[in-house]
């Protein structure tokens, strides 16, 4: 195999780890509520323009500007859920898609109004450039975006699997009356999981800030990523958004590399639609 | 209910007031309709547009007596209309094609604009003229560049920006004057994305190539607003061409300096084809990755005190930003659109179409470098010209192309970072 051939598979690996890490908190929140979250990808830009907010004030790298990201993401998850979700919750399904893409709308626009319709970017060696082992080239960024992804997945899939707040939250999405009877607020339990899932969806977006461009629309482009992730992982599993995502992230690489990157979301949505065929509950879904 | 009643006939007796007041200002100001990219992906030159726009308003519309003979500027208002006043309707286009279409259909039935002007991405140029032509409304482009827009046999469609096989040609002469001068030119790739611009970019260089004898360009096609270029960047990494012509608009511009510098890919020579390298905010993004590279411009600053070193100040004022190419080119379009208005004495679309035909502009009578404005049969501006210009410290292009334009001697090789 040829070097080149090397570095193509490693790098759509460390890019599926980056799709993963910004599709976790979608599918929580689709998992767990059955809503899907059109505003999703301008919770990823939200993070990003933390990220840069924190690097032009206080010249700091995402060490700072991650916790920050997710800080004020969780926190607006909890004002979106009780501002917006929760009453959209009992209307039709209409309104739920409409309404968390009216807040996309507001997102996007509010950021193109405050900082305008310019490209941004973070200065390139914000976390340490790029290092060469055995002739691959790997950017310090991706690794840190992908190393992080695998320790999201982990660590949401231990809440949900293994704590007592994880059992509550999925009993309140398996039948929340029921849920209430057993004295469990189903309230709380959904504005934690809109707190987690936009909060690590803050860290996804100051994490790729590092190594993307910041622009007001770029949740457009990565939103939609997140979504074939998702719905290939399965909803609502942790795990199986990163299988998914390092599948696609290999898949578009090579395709890209051996077929030419114009064909490259034909392969994906081809093998993607074929999947769904055989296994509409997707990789790691509940049937 | 009485109340009410009275309440409904005062609404309607003030109605009347502000829509008789509309009329009477109508009369003396010419409403002309401009579609760009004010969101979406393309939304950052969209926003440096209407700053241009804005400033050209400001000269044409207030007295400039500064600018000397640079038409429009002396006095207030359009002379040819009794010194109407010259307003934009400003229209977003989305960055879709079909919302250009819907928007200029908007503009020519609902706020009756008497011509059009816009709309960037050439695609969507493309679906706008149309609903013009349709309604016999003249379009002036002045940026758009794919070459089939004026191929279409319509009547109603002006362009005086230089289109891509007048850069396939430049970009031709200029890398066969490197080669004289001892550069290594033999292998050259064309990295484009699949929209109206970058298909149309490439297959024009290419036949150019062909037709001079040369081997066609390596191509390398990608989905506009790519995720990921790591790919294509690899690509080339094997292929190692000694030229890369980069057809792209600003957010993938931007993501693939940074994915050439993670994975260490220079090629030789860099030529970017205006667009995305073009933007201020590319520069102020990725400029310091990529020094070196070289671009095709018709605008330059001139010398302080020269018209076009005044129409940058403003331009600076009014945006925050240097002006580029693509911002003075569609200044520039509007210009000789408000000039053949001026010309015609009216604002009926028919005079206005024959006053467009009848455009002959003169060097100093342009901010551009253009050797002039006439049109041909098809709508196309004849005397369009363009320079190259590189990008040597990051910050700023130089003009180094031809020789009698240039400011700077061309450097080799590209340095990227």
């Amino acid at each position: 195999m040829s070097i080149i051939l090397v570095q193509v598979i490693v790098g759509g690996l460390l890019l599926g780890a980056i799709y993963a890490l910004f599709s976790s908190g979608l599918t929580l929140v689709w998992g767990m509520m059955n809503i899907v979250n059109f505003a999703h990808g301008d919770f990823v830009m939200l993070g990003m323009y933390v990220a840069f907010v924190v690097y032009t004030l206080l010249g700091a790298g995402p060490l700072l500007g991650a916790p920050l990201a997710v800080l004020v993401l969780a926190t607006l998850g909890v004002i979106v859920y009780f501002g917006l979700i929760r009453d959209i919750m009992k209307g039709p399904m209409l309104a739920q898609i409409l309404g968390t893409f009216g807040l996309a709308l507001l997102l996007r626009y509010s950021v193109f109004w405050w900082f305008g319709a310019n490209f941004l970017s973070l200065p390139e060696n914000i976390v340490g450039g790029t290092f060469e082992i055995a002739g691959l080239r790997i950017q310090a960024s991706r690794l840190l975006a992908g190393g992080v992804a695998l320790l999201v997945t982990f660590g949401l899939h231990l809440l949900l699997t293994r704590t007592s707040l994880g059992s509550k939250m999925l009993a309140v999405a398996e039948d929340s009356t029921a849920a209430q009877l057993m004295g469990i607020r189903p309230d709380t339990m959904q504005a934690i999981a809109w707190a987690i899932a936009a909060g690590a969806t803050g860290l996804a977006g100051a994490l790729i800030a590092t190594f993307f461009y910041i622009v007001p629309t770029v949740g457009e482009t990565l939103g939609i990523v997140a979504f074939v992730t998702v719905s290939l992982g399965g909803f609502g599993s942790v795990p199986g958004a990163l299988m998914a995502g390092l599948l696609i992230g290999v898949i578009e690489s090579l395709s890209a590399y051996w077929i030419g990157a114009v064909y490259k979301d034909m392969v994906v949505y081809s093998l993607f639609l074929g999947f769904l065929w055989f296994r509409p509950q997707g990789l790691m879904g509940k049937t | 209910m009485k109340f009410k009643h009275i309440l409904g006939l005062l609404c309607a007796a003030s109605m009347s007031v502000i829509l008789a007041g509309n009329a009477s200002a109508q009369d003396k100001t010419v409403k002309i309709g401009g579609i760009f990219p004010l969101s979406g992906n393309a939304a950052s030159t969209g926003v440096h547009t209407k700053a241009a726009l804005e400033v050209a308003m400001d000269i044409i519309n207030n007295a400039h007596p500064e600018l000397g003979n640079f038409p429009l500027a002396k006095n207030a208002g359009l002379a040819g209309l009794g010194g109407a006043k010259v307003e934009v309707v400003f229209a977003d286009n989305q960055g879709s094609p079909a919302t250009g279409q819907n928007q200029a259909l908007r503009l020519i039935t609902e706020e009756k604009v008497v011509a059009i002007t816009g709309a960037y991405q050439s695609g969507i140029t493309l679906t706008a003229s149309a609903i013009a032509e349709k309604y016999g409304i003249p379009f002036l482009n002045g940026e758009s560049v794919a070459a089939n827009l004026t191929e279409r046999g319509f009547k109603w469609f002006f362009r005086t920006t230089p289109i891509a096989s007048d850069f396939a040609k430049i970009y031709f002469d200029f890398l066969r004057d490197m080669k004289a001068a001892g550069a290594k030119t033999d292998t050259v790739a064309m990295v484009h994305d699949n929209t109206e611009y970058g298909t149309s970019v490439a297959t024009v260089i290419t036949n150019v190539f062909k037709a001079n004898g040369q081997s066609a360009p390596i191509d390398i096609a990608y989905a506009a607003n790519a995720t990921d270029v790591q790919s294509q960047v690899l690509q080339l990494k094997e292929k190692k061409p000694d030229v890369v012509i980069m057809i792209s608009y600003t957010s993938d511009a931007i993501l693939f300096a940074k994915t050439m510098q993670a994975l260490d890919y220079k090629p030789a020579m860099l030529i970017a084809d205006d667009a995305g390298y073009s933007d201020p905010s590319f520069i102020k993004a990725v400029g310091k990755i990529s020094q070196g590279a070289f671009n095709r411009s018709s605008w330059s600053v001139g010398p302080a005190g020269s018209p076009t070193a005044l129409i940058a100040e403003m331009y600076k004022k009014k945006s925050g930003d240097e002006m580029d190419d693509t911002a003075a080119r569609q200044m520039q379009g509007f210009f000789v659109l408000c000039d053949a208005i001026d010309r015609a004495g009216s604002t009926d679309p028919a005079k206005i179409q024959a006053a467009l035909k009848a455009t002959d502009l003169k060097p100093d009578q342009l901010m551009m470098g253009y050797k002039g404005v006439r049109f041909d049969d098809k709508g196309q501006n004849i005397l369009a010209a363009g320079v190259m210009i590189q990008l040597q410290d990051g910050e700023n292009y130089v003009t180094v192309w031809p020789k009698a334009n240039a400011e700077k001697a061309p450097v080799l090789p590209y340095k990227g970072w």
